[in-house]
């Protein structure tokens, strides 16, 4: 196993306009250009995207699952920030 | 294309009793696994171990059909198994990314591959001797592959799991192009059937096999089913997939080559004769007809192939700036 590595890129798809790319998946490649041209015949074989970004996977900063908790517990406790914790009588109808 | 008799699994751990109770309350609450979360060195090895044989198994998988691309009889047949195979290479390239997210890397599993260290799926080291095996190998060995694979959609590693639906998603047609192969013989004149019953006869039980060896009752006991990476056992799958295929055979009018093959109102579904288990170990075990030849293939192309590697990474590395730019045009 004399060679080199190479890189990995992370493969986000736009399955169509209006919608967001999506992770797709990863690739290796040499660099940029031919990431794209993988992530094309790897990942939309069937019509499945308009437009590809690659990202080199080294690129990508990830939170430590260690640090969950602290990161999205908070969120647990503010139910204030949902519709439902507000009580608006049935004859006003929707809102 | 096919993981469920995994080779050799190794499922010994070595954690506290606190981190393992932790990390199976997770999988009993059918919670995903995902690459960075903490998971039992056990977990992490049985997954190397089972998603790179299933990314070789795609790949060396490409070779028995491969070899029948430039020999399709129409147009329409060469352009289906050309796209055959092609999807073939991306299930394994799928695979071995899943593979990689448990902190092995590509040239590692692929050395492991080319050393003959490494396991894949016995059934491609059989031969493709004629057109039939062809139509043989879409509706049976893509068909046991399916029964396998639905299965792994709800493995409970994350990325495995999302790879499998992928896979799945890109089988179905595999299968169907396979039994419209076997169609078309089965319609065809009297030696064009002979054709289809002797690609049946050979492809039969070696498809049975795939499923890996019964496990007796100890299964529901194994650490990959606690772990929820596997879900059913090799029996209750091999009988799934008989009792789908049976009919389809009768519908193309061809002999399964079981004289046991009888239905069983009992438990509705086939009973069949026995497999020979010993057959399976030599194939596995490197003696099969093409196994020889399977990795000697493989192993050309990856040399051949290393000029490429390395011209590519040597253009990547000086025209670093060049990438930047490149990158930026294919964000937008
Ligand atoms: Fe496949
Ligand atoms: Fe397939």
């Amino acid at each position: 196993m004399s060679e080199t590595a190479t890189p990995l890129w992370e493969v986000f798809i736009r399955a169509r306009n209006g919608l967001s790319h999506k992770h797709a998946g990863s690739i290796h490649a040499a660099d940029a250009e031919m990431a794209l041209q993988a992530a094309r015949d790897v990942y939309t074989r069937r019509g499945e995207g308009q437009s590809i970004w690659v990202a080199r996977s080294s690129d990508i900063i990830a939170s430590d699952p260690v640090d969950k908790d602290m990161l999205f517990e908070p969120t647990a406790s503010k139910i204030y920030r949902h519709p439902t914790f507000y009580d608006i009588p049935d004859d006003v109808g929707n809102m | 294309m096919y993981s469920q008799g995994l080779i050799g699994a190794d499922g010994k751990t070595h954690e506290d009793e606190a981190f393992l109770n932790a990390f199976q309350a997770r999988i009993d609450a059918e919670q995903k696994i995902e690459p960075n979360d903490p998971m039992p060195q056990g977990y992490r090895k049985t997954l190397i171990r089972q998603i790179s044989q299933h990314a070789h198994s795609e790949i060396i998988g490409m070779q028995p059909e491969g070899n029948w691309i430039s020999r399709a009889p129409t147009l329409r047949r060469k352009a289906a198994l050309l796209a055959k195979v092609q999807d073939e290479g991306g299930h394994g390239l799928y695979l071995y990314s899943a593979a990689e997210t448990l902190g092995v890397s590509r040239e590692e599993v692929t050395d492991q591959l080319l050393s003959g260290a490494a396991k894949y799926s016995s059934i491609f080291n059989y031969p493709a001797l004629t057109w039939a095996d062809i139509g043989a190998i879409g509706w049976l060995v893509d068909g046991a592959a399916i029964m396998n694979q639905i299965v792994l959609c709800r493995c409970s590693y994350g990325p495995y799991a999302r790879a499998m639906i992928r896979i799945c998603k890109e089988e179905s047609f595999h299968q169907r192009q396979g039994y419209e192969i076997m169609i078309a013989l089965c319609n065809g004149s009297d030696e064009q059937k002979e054709l289809a019953q002797d690609a049946l006869n050979r492809f039969w039980w070696p498809s049975l096999m795939m499923f890996g060896p019964p496990e007796g009752d100890s299964v529901h006991s194994s650490q990959s089913m606690i772990w929820k990476i596997k879900r059913f056992s090799n029996d209750d799958l091999r009988d799934k997939f008989i009792n789908a295929t049976v009919p389809q055979a009768e519908h193309l009018g061809l002999t399964i080559p079981d004289p046991d093959l009888k239905w069983n109102e009992q438990k509705q579904g086939y009973d069949h004769g026995d497999i020979d288990w010993n057959e399976f170990w030599r194939v596995v075990k490197g003696d099969g007809i093409c196994n020889r030849d399977r990795l000697k293939k493989r192993r050309k192309v990856h040399r051949n192939g290393a000029w490429v590697r390395e011209a590519a990474l040597a253009f990547a590395s000086k025209h670093a700036a060049q990438q930047t730019a490149d990158a930026q045009i294919a964000a937008e």
